[in-house]
């Protein structure tokens, strides 16, 4: 049967839209992002590391240091989860972001929130707490904020954005990886998106599930004090998890990444729930965790340093950099080895 | 097409199992189970739902079927071993 | 907490067992060179054996001169066109859609529920259809269950109509029954599948006796296997003896959870409820008795007698020509590979798809175009 072929509209009626799969961390968001909100940006000249870089923030020359930059909106549901809310992730996202880069200082945060019309001043004040309280533990300011109040039914709840600042003389970049570099994991995985799972299909889980939110400032400064120099680059595995995680640095790095799975530390029950909803743990969201690559020679006195740190107990060595497969993810399954897919969209629990 | 997971009855009201899956707790109805189920029982769920009670029996016969399957494959286990151990190292 | 095992019930530990993994490994390829050709292709029909063989890397243990093909295993993948188009047009229409994750993003003739969703519609992801019926209890809107699946899952959805329901709930039933399209993949000319692994769980069902026509009709062996690493090697080992032999017979390699009859119980309440018509799979052909539908005493359910759904509205958009290009049944049968495909990776892409094979997470096309090819791991 033969039949004329019609090339598919360049616009096809479908990408019209802005949909999920954009704001999932995948590949689809990173396309939107170069398509439609970077067009032309990425051509004004910049002092420092920009937009180009796609890093978890920017860094800037002022003087002889850098001044790390990041942003972040925070849209997450539930609003409170077990382990944290919004206002604890809004602060130690953005925390975050700053260490990721080598800024485990940060000197001052901004927080801009849109709040829906009706939305629960307790609720407000709570989130309020939170996000003090998280500042305490990170050593990080709010300096400066905005609010803004939108109608009923003109957004989901609540809305936060957190811009951070902080100085390094040493900027650390997620493209740093070198061949024969150790990739360290500072805690189980899966934690966070795992939980927001369960409380949003409403699985009777078993106490235990919980968020690790955290402002990891204090842990990375403990990596970087080790050994000077050593740490090569380092990723937070956030949206998209370890997996969008190692496929960026792997990519920008332009090498191999082997990971062995029998390392990777997972508590027992975020992995039975992950099974239970047919989810893949790499491509879980984690909020309180740091992917680390280091040299060789000193993996060991890094992650020895890691461990130390209250936050840093599960920490281990989950893998490898090598010249070969460059861009991709390995997974070492004890049982065979894989390739590690990036993550596509929203996780979404399936049942095949 | 089946993600089902195993997992042990912990109590039962109205025809809706509560069920521990290492770990985790869920409800699974009992409508289309083979079998009646008590706590205690092992069952399969799959969305939701307990499909089939798992006798504890079946599990050692079942690993026993797969060493059957190898004595019968190779008669020389050593053999067998070794050439599983040469296969990995050459990746 | 590092260990890759799942914890507790030492039973399950020992479906894990590396150790006893490599054994059956090493036994698999010995086996297969016994038979002295290549390559033999054996063909599995289960998306979750897909996803289990390629969770665990088994793929990098089998040996090369043994080729396991995933044929149309996946439920969601072989749901046609007009098909999601009936859930995209109630979706339009104000319907609330209650769906399993893997269907939304299915593409439809225009549209997937995705889409719809980004349009306004109302769609929510459910993981049992016990719980679309309550979200149908929560709300005073039409709540329409979209069932996807095979006959496991079908089970449940029988299950849920013979119980009571409220008034604003429907079910409209994409499922399908696997047995037929083993007949069709059987009888393609060109066709090199010399045995089939069943699926466990469906096979928990239905039984595995319901394979001993087919058996003796094609006389290739089928071999029913569940789906962590263990059983799908000890599978593979068992049916890769059995060609070897030429021994066409149903074995039964998942008796824990599989008997020869089957789950009466479950089975009396699916057909209870449903009955077998003829229907395209995508990517395939007419499948004879391959798609399930509500039976005439269940019509105050059946969204397509609640409802007039009229797929025409979505043809104003441009109507996809494209599908009768696809080769995906090709594929699942072993014959062709993506690469001989005039779409793929130009017209047919992951975000794109036009076919089962890159609808699929684990769909052969899929895996070829994000990796480049088959990984040689």
């Amino acid at each position: 049967m033969t039949t004329t072929l019609e090339p598919r509209a360049s616009v096809s009626p479908r990408e019209e839209f802005v949909s999920l799969k954009h704001g999932a961390g995948g590949r689809a968001m990173r396309r939107l992002i170069a398509e439609a909100l970077t067009q032309g940006m990425t051509d004004l000249p910049v002092d420092g590391v920009g937009l180009a870089a796609m890093d978890d923030g920017a860094t800037l020359r002022v003087g002889d240091q850098w001044l790390v930059i990041t942003t972040d909106s925070h849209v997450v549901h539930p609003v409170f989860f077990p382990g944290g809310d919004i206002g604890r992730l809004a602060v130690a996202g953005t925390v975050n972001d700053l260490a990721m880069m080598g800024a485990t200082e940060p000197k001052g945060l901004t927080s801009a929130v849109v709040i829906e019309e009706g939305f629960r001043r307790a609720d407000l004040e709570r989130i309020q707490r939170s996000m003090l309280e998280t500042c305490r533990e990170a050593g990080a300011p709010i300096v400066t904020g905005d609010t803004k109040v939108m109608g009923r039914g003109e957004l989901d709840g609540i809305i936060i954005n957190t811009t951070g600042v902080g100085l390094t003389r040493a900027p650390v970049r997620d493209a740093g990886l070198r061949t024969g570099d150790r990739i360290i994991v500072t805690g189980t995985i899966g934690d966070h998106g795992v939980a927001l799972m369960a409380r949003r299909h409403h699985l009777d889980l078993d106490g235990d599930l919980s968020s690790d939110v955290a402002p990891l400032n204090g842990l990375i400064r403990a990596a970087l004090a080790a050994r000077p120099e050593a740490v090569s680059a380092m990723k937070d595995p956030t949206r998209g998890g370890v997996a969008s995680a190692l496929h960026e640095m792997a990519e920008k790095a332009n090498l191999g990444i082997v990971i062995d799975e029998t390392r990777v530390p997972v508590h027992p029950v975020v992995r039975s729930a992950a099974e239970m909803l047919g989810l893949d743990l790499f491509h879980i969201a984690n909020e309180g965790k740091a992917i680390i690559g280091v040299h060789p020679d000193h993996a060991e006195s890094v992650l020895a340093a890691i461990l130390a740190h209250p936050l840093g107990k599960h920490a281990a060595i989950i893998g490898t950099c090598i010249a070969d497969h460059p861009g991709r993810v390995i997974l070492d399954t004890g049982f065979g080895r894989r390739l590690v897919a990036e993550p596509e969209g929203e996780p979404l629990p399936r049942i095949c | 097409m089946c993600l089902g997971v195993p997992g042990r009855v912990v109590e039962i009201k109205d025809g809706v199992a509560v069920v521990d899956f290492f770990g985790v707790r869920r409800e699974t109805r009992l409508d289309v189970v083979d079998e009646p189920v008590v706590p205690g029982d092992y069952i399969l769920n799959h969305v939701g739902f307990a499909i089939r009670k798992i006798p504890a029996s079946e599990i050692d016969e079942t690993l026993a079927l797969y060493e059957q399957l190898l004595q019968e494959a190779d008669g020389d286990m050593m053999a067998a071993d070794v050439r599983g151990e040469i296969g990995r190292n050459d990746d | 907490m590092t260990e890759t095992l799942t914890m507790a019930g030492a039973a399950e530990l020992k479906f894990r067992d590396p150790a006893q993994a490599r054994r059956l490994a090493a036994a698999l390829e010995q086996v297969s060179a016994e038979i002295g050709r290549a390559p033999v292709s054996v063909m599995h029909v289960c998306g979750s054996h897909e996803q289990s063989i390629a969770k665990f890397g088994l793929r990098s243990v089998l040996p090369r001169s043994l080729n396991v093909i995933m044929g149309p295993g996946c439920p969601v993948c072989v749901t046609d066109l007009p098909e999601v188009d009936e859930a995209v047009v109630l979706a339009e229409d104000g319907v609330r859609i209650a769906t399993y994750g893997d269907m939304l993003k299915v593409p439809g003739t225009v549209f997937s529920l995705s889409d719809a969703q980004a349009r306004g519609g109302k769609i929510d992801v459910v993981y049992s259809a016990a719980q679309a019926v309550e979200l149908a209890r929560d709300t005073t809107e039409e709540v329409c269950f979209f069932a996807s699946g095979f006959e496991t899952t079908a089970v449940a959805t029988a299950a849920v109509a013979l119980s009571p329901v409220p008034p604003n709930f429907t079910i409209l039933s994409a499922h399908k029954y696997i047995p037929p399209v083993m007949e069709i993949v059987a009888e393609m000319p060109g066709n090199k599948v010399e045995g089939f692994l069943a699926a466990g769980h469906a096979a928990t069902i239905t039984g595995s006796r319901i394979f001993e026509r087919f058996v003796e009709k094609h006389r290739i062996p089928v071999v029913v296997a569940g789906f962590e690493p263990l059983d799908i090697l000890a599978g593979l080992v068992k049916l890769v003896e059995l060609v070897r032999d030429g021994t066409p017979e149903v074995v039964n390699m998942y008796p824990r959870c599989v008997s020869p009859e089957g789950n009466r119980n479950a089975q009396e309440q699916l057909w209870k409820v449903f009955r077998t018509v003829g229907g395209k799979w995508r990517g395939i052909a007419h499948v004879p008795n391959g798609n399930l539908r509500l039976r005439d005493e269940f019509a105050r359910v059946d969204a397509r007698r609640r409802y007039s759904i009229d797929l025409r509205r979505l043809w104003t958009h441009a109507p996809a020509t494209l599908t009768q290009q696809c080769i995906c049944g090709d594929i699942m049968a072993g014959i062709a590979s993506p690469t001989a495909c005039p779409l793929f990776g130009k017209t047919c892409v992951p975000d794109a798809p036009v076919g089962a094979c890159m609808v699929s997470s684990e769909g052969t096309c899929k895996i070829w175009h994000q990796y480049g090819g088959h990984p040689d791991l």
